[in-house]
């Protein structure tokens, strides 16, 4: 009876209003909104560039001068997966040092390689320039084995790292756009103005993260769609799967942003607290590398950051076609930090 | 500490001041009311309800007016009205709150492009929202230009002759004076005199008012040897 009776003169339910005028200041932010669909562009572009497909890089080889110089050259010229490098000479150590070249070939009888065995370039090199110098030389192999390259769609690194951009993003726009707007309102005293207002904490808390779900759309799928129509990323799995994960994971990220701007009263201090969260994940949890790479003692707390799990459920879904019920351990993970990120947040609260 | 053993009565339909000098504990007490504070000791009742127990339904009730809210930039006049319209179970609609307050021409600008006095009317139609039968008011008019204060007065006597009851805060004589059945003159966090702003001019008696009419200035001066803005 008693909520049939609520009348609110023209306007929509608190929600609903609360989350419209997060919104709106969004959208009439125009460099926020530049940012917020640019920014992930930009980074898939330039890590695009900055690591090609597996197999494009040829080995850079340089020759020392010397008797038999020109033959070593012209039979690395001619090899496939070899470039040879010209240096001047009393300059190959600092060439080889510096990786201008991964390998240099010294004309002795028979020739000599000097290479630095840490890098996984100059080993290649060596195995490369090996086997030109060798069968150059008259060396017949038992047999030629047949080559599948890995050039299909779905197995290069920008494969890789469109969905790791993707983790990246939502957890940006979701925790900047949720904790700077609650610091202003906080600043401007427009959170104490409401709660002199019969409006309801929780629902003030869970409009901020609904309205940045509407947002979600776009800012993960610019950066997916980029993948897909610029860089021909495969998505092997469901659409609804992955529009799932990414929804958790905002969730999770919006319900961190509340958090950490639950008490901050300055931009200074929510900055210094975004990047102490996130400065962390963007190392650890694996956008750019593998996190495997870290030690093996290191990997249940890595395992148990959000952004990996995101990163995690995001690549099982596009490049392996993974179902949504074997990601149950990511998802546990991102609600566990949403929920408990949220009810700490309306505790810890502060409204003035 | 910034009030200390306050006591205070305000009667429904009148319009009661909290007058004194910057720092004198105006802000803390009104905030005690408003129910934002919560008083080391002592008990606030508004409505015949405590917060402790009614807190929704008094947040119903009143209406509020901060000295320090800055409304949002980015929404518009109809936007921020909607918005704090939504949180009341009754109340006036948009259309009525905007035309109270004069905003009407102005429904679709950005809070951030109006002047202050309008700012400041919008803030008040966002108080009346729910149609409250208590409106606390925070130096309504610090800041405002002298004909935007004779607008908001007009809009809190308008408010007043419909029944209403208000209380808020000043360091305006003059305000104080045209609006207020009652005074509760406070300095230090203690009330020093309370009463009609003419009883308590007349309280003074007439040797000490002799080149003009008597004023409250003159009441603080006699109480306390300061000027009430003179910090």
């Amino acid at each position: 009876m008693k909520s049939d009776a609520i009348d609110r003169g023209g306007a929509s339910h608190p929600l609903i209003e609360l989350a419209l005028a997060r919104l709106r200041e969004f959208a009439r932010e125009p460099e926020a909104v530049f940012w917020a669909f640019i920014f992930p562009i930009i980074m898939s572009v330039t890590m695009a560039a900055a690591f090609p497909g597996s197999g494009a890089k040829p080995a850079v080889v340089g020759i020392e001068p010397g008797a038999g110089a020109a033959a070593i050259r012209a039979t690395l010229a001619s090899a496939p997966g070899i470039t040879v490098r010209d240096i001047p000479a009393g300059d190959e150590g600092r060439a080889l040092r510096e990786g201008e070249v991964h390998l240099l070939v010294v004309p002795t009888e028979p020739p000599t390689y000097r290479f630095d065995p840490a890098r996984d370039e100059s080993r290649v090199a060596r195995l490369l320039v090996d086997a030109a110098l060798k069968q150059a030389a008259g060396r017949t192999d038992p047999w030629t084995a047949h080559e599948e390259p890995l050039q299909v769609a779905g197995s290069r690194y920008v494969d890789w790292l469109i969905p790791g951009i993707v983790g990246l993003t939502i957890m940006g726009t979701s925790m900047w756009g949720i904790g700077f707007s609650i610091v202003q309102s906080r600043m401007r005293k427009l959170l104490k103005r409401l709660v002199a207002s019969p409006m309801r904490k929780s629902e003030y808390l869970v409009a901020q993260i609904g309205g940045r779900l509407v947002l979600l759309a776009p800012e993960a799928g610019v950066p997916l769609l980029f993948g897909v129509f610029v860089l021909g990323m495969p998505i092997r799995g469901s659409l609804v799967s992955l529009s799932i994960v990414c929804l958790v994971g905002a969730l999770a990220f919006g319900s961190l942003g509340l958090l950490l701007a639950s008490r901050a009263r300055t931009f200074e201090a929510i900055s210094g607290l975004m990047n102490f969260a996130m400065v962390p994940m963007w190392i650890l949890s694996g956008v750019f590398f593998s996190s495997s790479n870290f030690p093996q003692a290191m990997q249940p707390a890595i395992q148990a950051l959000p952004l990996t799990a995101l990163i995690d459920a995001l690549r099982s879904i596009v490049l392996e076609g993974a179902p949504l019920q074997s990601l149950t351990r990511e998802l546990a993970v991102l609600a566990g930090w949403g929920v408990g990120g949220f009810g700490l947040a309306l505790w810890m609260f502060r409204w003035r | 500490m910034a009030v200390d053993g306050l006591s205070l009565h305000v009667d429904r339909g009148e319009c009661f001041g909290l007058l004194g000098p910057n720092g004198a504990g105006k802000t803390t007490t009104i905030e005690i009311l408003e129910g934002l504070l919560e008083p080391d000791a002592g008990e606030v009742e508004i409505l015949g309800l405590t917060w402790k127990d009614h807190e929704r339904e008094l947040r119903q009730r009143i209406g509020v007016q901060l000295q320090e809210t800055q409304l949002a930039d980015k929404l518009t006049v109809e936007e921020t009205l909607r918005l704090f319209r939504s949180f009341y179970h009754r109340g006036r609609t948009i259309d009525e709150l905007l035309r109270i307050v004069e905003l009407e021409s102005k429904r679709r600008s950005w809070v951030g492009k109006l002047s202050g006095g309008q700012k400041q009317r919008l803030a008040v139609s966002c108080a009346l929202a729910g149609d409250p039968d208590l409106l606390f008011m925070d130096e309504p008019t610090t800041g405002l230009d002298p004909q935007s204060r004779r607008q908001l007065w007009e809009l809190l006597s308008r408010f007043r002759h419909e029944g209403g009851t208000i209380l808020l805060t000043t360091h305006y004589m003059d305000e104080a004076e045209t609006l207020c059945d009652r005074v509760a003159i406070v300095d230090h966090g203690k009330v020093i005199a309370e009463g009609a702003p003419r009883e308590l001019i007349a309280s003074l008696g007439a040797p000490r008012v002799v080149t003009h009419q008597g004023t409250l200035e003159d009441v603080f001066v006699s109480l306390t040897g300061r000027h009430l803005r003179e910090e």
